[in-house]
């Protein structure tokens, strides 16, 4: 596989970087779930949804792999916690249900306008690739959008942990879009279609009128946009040390 | 449910299996491939065949040296039953006795509107309600349980409600039939 003709490997490789880690580490979340989920439809929707994440991220570790020459297990398990590129919202543990809740409305809508501006890509293996994401994003976005109106309505406890929860997040919240080093030869080569800024500002546009409705505070600007898919934090490393876990009881064992 | 797809898989497997020899080497091309290829069961919807499907793309004869290629259309990209479709699709055309080369592409993305008419009717024999159309192309299409009611594979009631947008396998829901009281799984609509 190549890269285009304008866009650098090295550019590429930091997108495809970017978001995979993003996918990998909401699907781990997600999959804390497993087994003590509210009710027992949960159960199923947030392990179906782990699922979902964590075959988009090896679809995206698989594109890595061919550009560069590596492996994808390798990229996945193999780094130290700091070379980690998710965003920063990802990194505030599982946290209770309304925090889940938040954090996936909040994710799954950057995620969804961040795939719109890649659909139409040069680079043709994402462009692809995020077309059929998008197309199993949308469930996604309607089961935390649905639980988010559920709790805000609620008017008691499920409101106020909502609250809580998405002031926890506020400062993290716009983090999917911390701009990329090389955003902008990746949007010269047209890889992106539109600049983190823009996408930012859709996303704002998107998810306002849920926000109004429900009388839920708008998340502000990134508290640090330069640092936001850097400086993870004690949560991440847990969160690390159980992913990691089986690959580092016995290096290079195959199966 | 799920027994009575997995034994028609299982028939459809060995109907496969004892393709008449004449296939063998004779006569090689797409249409035969294609042929070949109605005989491979999806190992989560054992009463489909990968043609029923619609995941089967493209399949080429190498002219040089009569190699196969298959290119295959994941339903969802984490799929898991990937890798064991492209197995048994390598081990029907082994009959055909060239190299089988099988990849997946996302060139076209999979909708549930490439199972066929006679993959809906299996899915229906099966309890499983087939999908409405993906509703591509509409502004609401984000507004999934606001669509269309999908009838109950039971009774056939359009008084069916959603209970999960996310069921047993990825490309599957969980609804509700309100007249005859039984619950059901549904192919998603992407």
């Amino acid at each position: 596989m190549t890269a285009t003709a304008s866009a650098p490997t090295t550019a590429l490789a930091g997108l495809l970087l970017a978001v995979a880690d993003d996918e990998f580490v909401i699907g781990f979340s997600d999959s804390e779930w497993t087994g003590i989920a509210p009710l027992l439809e949960e159960d199923v929707a947030m392990s179906s949804l782990a699922q979902d994440e964590l075959g988009h991220a090896a679809a995206l570790y698989g594109l890595l792999a061919e550009l560069t020459g590596t492996d994808a297990d390798a990229i996945a398990y193999d780094r130290e916690p700091g070379a980690y590129r998710h965003c920063r919202l990802l990194d505030h543990g599982r946290g209770d249900w309304a925090m889940t809740i938040a954090r996936r409305y909040l994710y799954d809508t950057a995620d969804g306008v961040r795939l719109e501006a890649m659909v139409g890509g040069s680079w043709a293996p994402l462009a692809d690739l995020a077309g059929k994401l998008a197309r199993e994003e949308r469930y996604h976005r309607m089961h935390a959008g649905a639980w988010l109106d559920r709790l805000a309505r609620d008017g008691g406890e499920g409101r106020e942990r909502v609250l809580a929860a998405l002031a926890e997040l506020a400062p993290d919240a716009a983090t999917v879009f911390t701009p990329l080093p090389d955003e902008p030869a990746l949007l010269e080569a047209g890889v992106l279609t539109a600049s983190s800024a823009e996408m930012e500002r859709r996303w704002r546009a998107g998810i306002s009128p849920t926000f109004e409705r429900l009388g839920l505070p708008m998340p502000p600007p990134a508290r640090d946009p330069g640092r936001g898919r850097l400086d993870h934090g004690e949560a991440f490393r847990w969160l690390w040390s159980e992913f990691t876990m089986v690959r580092r009881s016995d290096p290079g064992a195959t199966w | 449910m799920s027994e009575a797809g997995t034994q028609i898989g299982v028939a459809r497997a060995r109907a496969g299996a004892v393709a008449p020899p004449a296939q063998r080497s004779a006569r090689v091309d797409e249409a035969a491939i294609r042929a070949a290829l109605a005989d491979v069961p999806d190992p989560e919807l054992p009463m489909l065949s990968v043609v029923d499907l619609g995941i089967v793309h493209r399949v080429e004869i190498t002219s040089t040296d009569g190699a196969i290629r298959v290119e295959i259309l994941p339903t969802f990209v984490g799929c898991p039953a990937l890798e064991m479709i492209k197995a048994s699709i390598v081990t029907r055309l082994a009959a055909f006795g060239r190299p089988v080369t099988v990849v997946a592409t996302f060139e076209v993305p999979w909708t549930s509107d490439r199972i066929s008419t006679a993959g809906h009717a299996a899915l229906l024999a099966a309890g499983i309600a087939p999908p409405g159309a993906s509703g591509d192309g509409h502004p609401g299409a984000d507004l999934i349980a606001l669509g269309p009611p999908v009838p109950c594979p039971h009774c056939g009631s359009r008084r069916t409600v959603l209970e999960n947008a996310f069921g047993p396998t990825q490309c599957r829901t969980i609804r509700y039939c309100a007249d005859c009281r039984q619950p059901f799984e549904a192919i998603k609509q992407v």
